[in-house]
């Protein structure tokens, strides 16, 4: 290439030239541009995943079928046969949207795509086009799920209704001889895909594309989050999608992988399911732990204290994560010397989990801690996943999950590392990165206002699912018997405080979008140390044509 | 301390005997009717008494933070980022509280999770007895209890259906040699033609009855999909998975009635295959089996109606009273 025509290049980047609208949005390789995409949909989605918990709550806040049989065809009885296929298929997707297609592409796809690049100092992801297929297949996917929703599940009803799980026989087409389910096992095989390819990118990126000088144990926190997460993406996702193709050959060609007449095993399906299941878990956790990381340093204006410890604790929940598959499954009928190592090896997970709270809270010490909105959030993260995890503690004993597996304290523990921790963490990271993002600066007091509601909503949305559960409550029912109804029927009023905090934080949003108040490049002051700080907000178009050189220690 | 412990375990556990259904409004577990039960309420109590304080310790150093280490009464942020001596502290700590978790927790499990062998609970009561070590002799009958040991296991299959259990115990025969077996139906489903009789949700047509103050060895199977045999006052919950037989065991002193209901999602009607054991004296047992024997369905449940009285068994009330 001749030097001039070099020359011009650069010319035409400094101008932060954006190509047109179709070509910027739907052909898109830059990393900011599709991280938006990423977030635009999760939030799309996770409407979606949020309606369908609200049908949850509002059937649930009184005992008998009432409300869902609204929803279904036919009158009467009919309708209450319908709808308690309806229920089972709501929980199912419920769960499924709010895992694949709106916390993963948030917290990964959204956060890890705009940042990761950022915070290490790269222009852009190391496989920009494969990043854009990533996400087009996760909109696929979510096409997809959507689509097994309104198409026959089995004799009962649209839809597959057997859990987010997909345990055969209920998945297989004893449970569910429809189509929807092959559907659905479609839908999974392609956000596998594009969450594979997107593992790979940003193994490919961290590893390769950080700034000259910033090595590994320089890297901010929550690039290594989201490295020990893509690892963990790569490693169990193939194992799910064995699990699916087995099913789905089952299902269609007559193999008897999980059909015990043909010599199958319907357990064997519930390994594999968690070897990646509970991966996925911290999937989900693990960028928001470096989210909170960096919130809790920038407004302690601290650096983040026992930084290596936090990393490593990342790393070793990532790799401990790996090996506690079985403790989902202590019902089963496992043999007992099995389910004694399941629980030693679940309880040491308590371990790494202690540091990092721990860290966080010294991190804070002596600090000089302004309470902006994402450190709001992220201080109620801290409690509000110390709560979950004592109750994880108590899970992780086969002799006490013996009693409460399948109960409302299972579901009360996960939303509370989920709903609370996870979804906490990701409005903690908006409200953190919001002005970077978009340029304007949103209201602070609808910003709090948001997460005290939310914060009172979902405690009152959970707290009290751990009594219902200790009582002997199942999960996945649509209706329960008389001495379930007080909790359940307060669980609802929570819900409901949710939605109010839901409609503020769109509020919030679109209160934003109006004013188009100026961003600065850093709102946040000294203790934002990072190197997205350093980029003018929102950051151009491409950014770090000269790398950045990390000389200085901190900047994590 | 110890005062302390019974004082939270009656107000989270107070119920009175018999009671075995979902109380509205309750913070805990349902009343215990077996050792194992207890056992697990112990462990919870004990679970409770580590995580409770750990939270409380985590809100109390958030707040601390909050109100110390804050801009206006701090505003020169201190720049320490580490201390190795108090890292070491919150990794070792932890540790040695799982480690005292654990010594709980794998007792417990092994308790519940392995049927005794009543050969050895019989040789070794004896023994006990022979050696005159009574304190020994309590502990150990506090665990296991050699009479019903002697009269061995009372077996009990529980088939999952959708949406109903099929009750099988092998060793009650007719003439012909076939095991009493029959199926036991919701008499709730939640539509307008369910009955009005019994607890909602809860309650079945034919129960599955049970010898009290002996050793129940349950045998869980599916014929379709996975379910699950749970009675949360007893502590158990076993799947039933097809092509599977799952056991477990269990012992009941107090006759009454105890509710549990299906605790896998198996399909449309999941919501509505309760569990019903009727706990009865041996007598009543007895009876109840000659007639379902002899096809008199109804009048066998009739005869289970009423639970026969026996002296009150003191020895497994501990906890919940």
């Amino acid at each position: 290439m001749p030097m001039d025509e070099v020359a011009l290049d650069h010319a035409h980047d400094d101008h932060d030239h954006k190509p047109g609208f179709f070509t910027r949005w739907l052909f898109s390789t830059n990393h900011k541009d599709i991280g938006t995409l990423y977030l635009i949909f999760a939030l799309i989605a996770g409407i979606v995943g949020y309606t369908l918990s609200g049908l949850i709550r509002w059937e649930l806040a009184e005992p008998g079928v009432g409300v869902l049989t609204r929803f279904v065809a036919g009158e009467g009885d009919v309708a209450i046969q319908n709808a308690k296929h309806f229920y089972n298929m709501v929980i199912t997707y419920h769960g499924l949207i709010m895992i694949f297609f709106m916390v993963m592409p948030a917290l990964i796809g959204g956060f890890g795509n705009w940042f990761v690049p950022l915070m290490i100092g790269a222009p852009d992801m190391a496989f920009p086009r494969m990043n854009n297929i990533s996400f087009w297949l996760t909109v696929a996917a979510f096409v997809l799920a959507c689509i097994s929703m309104t198409i026959p599940g089995g004799s009962a009803g649209n839809g597959f209704a057997g859990g987010w799980v997909l345990y055969p026989p209920l998945s297989s087409t004893t449970g569910h001889p429809g189509p929807a389910m092959d559907v659905l096992i479609l839908s999974l095989h392609t956000a596998g895909i594009a969450s594979i390819l997107g593992a790979i990118n940003f193994i490919v990126t961290i590893l390769n594309m950080r700034a000259p000088g910033m090595t590994l144990h320089k890297m901010p926190l929550f690039a290594w989050g989201v490295l020990v997460t893509a690892v963990l993406l790569l490693l169990s996702l193939p194992v799910l999608a064995a699990a699916l193709t087995m099913l789905l050959t089952d299902r269609n060609f007559g193999s008897q992988f999980f059909n015990p007449a043909g010599g199958g095993d319907p357990i064997m399906f519930q390994h594999l399911f968690w070897f990646f299941g509970h991966p996925e878990v911290y999937i989900m956790i693990l960028p928001a732990f470096g989210i909170i990381s960096h919130i809790v340093s920038t407004f302690s204006k601290k650096p983040i204290f026992g930084y290596l410890g936090m990393a490593y604790a990342m790393v070793s929940i990532g790799v401990i994560g790996f090996v506690v598959w079985a403790h989902h499954m202590y019902t089963v009928g496992m043999d007992v010397d099995l389910k004694a190592y399941f629980v030693a090896a679940t309880m040491v997970i308590a371990v790494p989990t202690g540091i990092k709270i721990f860290s966080w809270i010294a991190t804070m010490w002596g600090g000089s801690i302004e309470f902006k909105v994402p450190m709001l959030w992220a201080i109620g993260f801290i409690f509000l996943f110390t709560v979950g995890g004592v109750t994880g503690v108590v899970l992780a004993n086969a002799g006490i999950d013996h009693s409460l597996h399948d109960t409302y304290y299972v579901v009360a523990h996960f939303h509370y590392v989920l709903s609370l921790g996870a979804v906490f963490g990701l409005f903690a990271g908006w409200y953190y990165w919001f002005e970077k993002m978009f340029g304007i600066k949103y209201n602070g007091m609808i910003g709090g206002l948001h997460f005290w509601l939310m914060f009172i909503g979902s405690n009152v949305l959970f707290f009290p699912q751990h009594f219902l559960g200790l009582q002997g409550m199942p999960r996945r029912y649509i209706d329960y018997a008389d001495g379930f109804a007080t909790w359940h029927h307060i669980s609802s009023i929570g819900y409901a405080i949710t939605m109010v905090a839901t409609l503020v934080f769109f509020i919030g949003l679109a209160e934003a979008l109006i004013r188009r108040r100026k961003g600065v490049a850093n709102p946040w002051g000294e203790g934002a140390t990072t190197l997205e700080w350093t980029l003018p907000s929102p950051p151009p178009f491409h950014q770090y044509n000269e790398l950045p050189h990390v000389t200085a220690k901190g900047g994590h | 301390m110890r005062h302390l412990l019974a004082a939270l375990s009656a107000a989270l556990f107070a119920a009175p005997a018999f009671a075995a259904i979902p109380r509205d409004g309750a913070l805990g577990m349902q009343p215990a009717a077996t050792r194992i039960a207890e056992r697990i309420h112990h462990f919870h109590t004990f679970l409770l008494w580590i995580i409770i304080p750990i939270t409380i310790f985590v809100l109390i150093l958030l707040l601390w933070v909050i109100l110390r280490h804050n801009s206006r009464t701090n505003p020169t942020p201190r720049k320490f980022s580490h201390n190795t001596l108090i890292e070491v502290i919150w990794t070792v700590v932890p540790a040695l509280i799982l480690v005292g978790i654990a010594s709980q927790s794998f007792p417990n499990l092994y308790y519940q999770d392995v049927p005794p062998n009543l050969q050895m609970v019989q040789d070794k009561a004896n023994k006990l007895l022979a050696d005159g070590k009574s304190a020994e002799y309590e502990r150990f009958t506090k665990e296991y209890n050699p009479e019903a040991a002697a009269q061995g296991f009372v077996n009990v299959k529980a088939q999952g259906n959708q949406w109903n259990w099929t009750y099988t115990y092998p060793d009650i025969t007719d003439d012909a040699g076939y095991p009493l077996e029959f199926v036991s139906n919701p008499l709730q489903v939640g539509l307008s033609t369910d009955s009005k009789e019994g607890i909602r949700n809860l309650s079945v047509d034919y129960p599955m009855v049970v010898p009290a103050g002996r050793y129940i060895r349950y045998y869980t199977a599916a014929a379709d999909v996975i379910h699950s045999f749970a009675v949360p006052a007893f502590g158990i919950k076993t799947d039933a998975v097809p092509g599977r037989l799952n056991e477990g065991w269990f012992l009941v002193d107090e006759p009454g009635t105890y509710y549990g209901q299906c605790s896998e999602l198996c399909g449309v009607n999941h919501a509505y295959m309760p569990i019903e054991v009727r706990v009865v004296p041996q007598e009543q047992f007895d009876r109840w089996a000659e007639l379902m024997l002899a096809g008199d369905y109804d009048a066998a449940a009739a005869s289970v109606q009423t639970i026969a009285s026996v002296e009150p068994a003191t020895k497994f009330a501990a906890v919940t009273e």
